[in-house]
């Protein structure tokens, strides 16, 4: 019993972290139809920000969060306005090379400047370990769930509740008739990259406190998680991202668990394709029918 | 008229240049041995390739200061370096590239497993000599006449590994954790189970994880459940640095489980990275500074003074590599310029080696081209920030430990 309740908040704390970064996917892809293969280096890059913030500036963990967040929703706005905004009209395909394409560069860019020397973000929280029963539950554990979902408690209020989340929920819906009611289109598609980057900043801070290498590449194989947990919770839909990341969280720590772990990533993969089949459209997303 | 005009001044150049041929043979390479450097200067490990490359440039710069004397002429060391970025696609692209456009005589590199070991093909295939520094995987030179190597193998590493957990610590239970992606440790972490279980011990828990993962939590908190005593990880320093902290939180260090590693653990940026979650654990490696002799305490001093860091292992082993390439230069004898042919007589002089003193302790060949030697145990020591030396177990106590227990390191291979 002890054994799965550990598992279980193991679990919460992967779900909790890719929670962070599908939304900036699953927002990007409401408004713009665009999966922003970016945003897993722009997590990269909100742990280098982190990392500057507290090493160089010698912040403590509330200012280093904020910093990198900010830092971060600047870079979305920068990356949307460079180099998706020309290619509104393009072909689809033209913009997710594009995507692709920016994601390289930052890597390559971080690379280039820092070197390949793996970098270790200084502890910014004091360390606790609780006992609950059998359980061990680390008070870093604690604070990455607990701003997890305060952060996401926090989108809900601005996505569901005030006027530019419900711009933001009406353009996803309709991106070409709506901006004609006089939504002013570009502001709100600034303001979804700069909250989706601003949660992917957050999520860097808390995976490199739990993980503690940072490295330019560290983007890719979360970012694909990420990516994985957006598609699974219906892309497109903010609840979907949420539960999807939770889900594949769970699933990966469960098969894990369960069986031998080499078969743990075939496992887990094999159930989220399966879930797909029965449910293309993910847990939460919605069919659309394309009228040309 | 003019035809005749032309076949004339022909003739006259065509014996001016039979004139002008110089009487002497020229110097093979004009006096340059190149050397084929395949390092992991950038990617997941890049502290092995620094160590590579300075310890192959201290070596350089000493060979070539007492200039190199085969036969009749003096030669100077050249190297060409080449980053394979720590992926075995781009090792084996440069491995080409210095065998066939950079035409070296001799192939140092790679030394993850991961990357020597299709280097080694491409080497065997061209037929081109080739030394790994820091491979100790036994597929590296496996039935590869061409290629050799300067440190242990793994079916020596892990087994020592397997004795050290059972001896050192009464161990009778073990887990593994390696990574399932990487031919080097997959093959360490399969041959500690087998090592283990031949000296009597019981592997509880045999868990893996794939390259570039960050979170082993699940297999952690199996491995806590299982009972073990030790848990052998073999896996390069970020891993370490990435994983044992998660143990530590997870608390497996109360439940009674000490964790060992292996050379992939030597860096010096382990201890920065790891910090005090590493303190007081043990690692198999190849040398240790504590007992480093007048040759190598010479070695880490010219390194510290280039780089102002301790070397890792791959900068002597390196250092020696270049060494060894040096004395099957004087076995082979003589040079003559025909590029296959100097291979051939190269790769014919180490064969002959019967034994050599590197910075990295006293050496001696086998048949497939792997070394014979001593295994260093260090221990972690934080408040330092060095590894201290431990203990040394050399080939001829592991075995008669195998033998006592009733195998042999043939058996344990099949």
């Amino acid at each position: 019993m002890a054994y799965i309740l550990q598992q279980a908040v193991n679990a919460l704390q992967l779900g909790s972290i890719y929670a962070l970064i599908a939304l900036g996917y699953n927002m990007v892809y409401g408004v713009l139809s665009l999966v922003n293969f970016a945003h897993g280096d722009v997590f990269m890059i909100g742990a280098f920000i982190a990392f500057f913030a507290s090493t160089l500036l010698k912040l403590s963990f509330v200012p280093t969060m904020l910093f990198s967040m900010f830092g971060c929703a600047l870079l979305g706005v920068a990356i949307e306005r460079i180099a998706y905004r020309p290619l509104r009209r393009a072909p689809k395909l033209s913009v997710v090379i594009t995507a692709l394409g920016v994601g390289l560069f930052m890597e390559n860019m971080v690379l280039g400047i820092i070197g390949p020397w793996r970098k270790s973000l200084p502890p910014l929280l004091p360390e606790h370990v609780f006992n609950v029963g059998e359980v061990r539950i680390s008070s870093l554990q604690l604070i990455i769930i607990g701003v997890s979902i305060a952060l996401m408690a926090i989108l809900e209020f601005i996505v569901g509740k005030t006027k530019q989340g419900i711009a933001m929920r009406a353009i996803s819906f309709d991106r070409f008739t709506v901006p004609l009611m006089g939504v002013p289109e570009n502001q709100i598609i600034s303001l979804t990259f700069a909250i989706g980057s601003a949660l992917a900043a957050a999520g860097a801070l808390l995976f490199s406190l739990a993980y503690p290498l940072i490295e330019p590449t560290m983007g890719m194989m979360v970012g694909w998680k990420a990516f994985i947990a957006a598609v699974l919770g219906g892309i497109g839909s903010v609840r979907g991202a949420m539960a999807g990341a939770f889900l594949l969280g769970l699933i990966e720590i469960a098969a894990g668990a369960t069986f031998p772990s080499r078969l743990r990533d075939l496992i887990a993969f094999a159930i989220v394709w399966i879930i797909l089949m029965i449910r293309p459209t993910g847990l939460f997303g919605v069919a659309r029918r394309e009228a040309v | 008229m003019l035809k005749k005009i032309a076949i004339l001044t022909m003739v006259l150049v065509c014996t001016l240049f039979a004139a002008c041929k110089p009487a002497a043979p020229p110097v093979p390479y004009g006096g340059v041995l190149k050397v084929g450097i395949n390092a992991e200067i950038t990617g997941t490990i890049p502290t092995v390739g620094e160590a590579c490359v300075v310890g192959a440039e201290i070596a350089r710069d000493e060979l070539n200061e007492a200039g190199i004397t085969i036969g009749e002429h003096t030669y100077k060391i050249e190297l060409v370096i080449e980053d394979n970025e720590n992926k075995p696609e781009v090792a084996a692209a440069a491995a080409k590239k210095l065998v066939t456009e950079d035409k070296v005589l001799i192939h140092i590199g790679a030394n993850a497993s991961k990357n020597a070991i299709p280097c080694g093909g491409v080497c065997n295939d061209l037929e081109c000599p080739m030394i790994s520094p820091w491979s100790t995987n036994p597929y590296t030179t496996m039935r590869r006449p061409w290629v050799f190597r300067v440190p242990f193998i793994d079916s020596f590493q892990a087994g020592v590994n397997a004795w050290f957990a059972m001896t050192e610590f009464g161990a009778k239970k073990a887990a593994v954790l390696f990574d399932i992606g990487s031919d080097a440790l997959y093959f360490q972490g399969h041959f500690f189970k087998r090592a283990f279980e031949a000296l009597g011990g019981e592997v509880v828990a045999f868990e893996t994880w794939t390259t570039g993962d960050k979170d082993v939590t699940a297999q952690l908190t199996k491995i806590k459940e299982s009972g073990a005593e030790v848990l052998y990880l073999p896996a390069y320093y970020d891993e370490v640095a990435t994983y044992v902290p998660q143990a530590v939180r997870l608390g497996l260090p109360e439940a009674g489980i000490t964790i060992i590693g292996h050379d992939g653990w030597e860096s010096p940026d382990l201890i920065p990275l790891c910090g005090d979650a590493c303190d007081g654990l043990y690692f198999t490696t190849h040398w240790a500074e504590d007992i480093a002799g007048a040759k190598a305490k010479a070695f880490i001093e010219e390194f510290r003074k280039r780089t102002g860091k301790t070397p890792e292992s791959t900068g002597g082993l390196t250092y020696d590599a270049l060494y060894l390439f040096v004395e099957a230069l004087k076995n082979c004898g003589k040079l003559t310029g025909d590029l296959a042919e100097d291979r051939k007589c190269i790769r014919d002089g180490l064969a002959a080696i019967k034994a050599f003193e590197g910075v990295t302790g006293t050496m001696t060949p086998t048949e497939e081209g792997d070394m014979i030697k001593d295994v260093q145990i260090v221990k972690i020591d934080v408040k330092e920030g060095k590894f201290k030396y431990y203990k040394t177990v050399s080939a001829a106590e592991y075995e008669a430990a195998l033998a006592a227990a009733g195998t042999s390191v043939e058996e344990l291979m099949k």
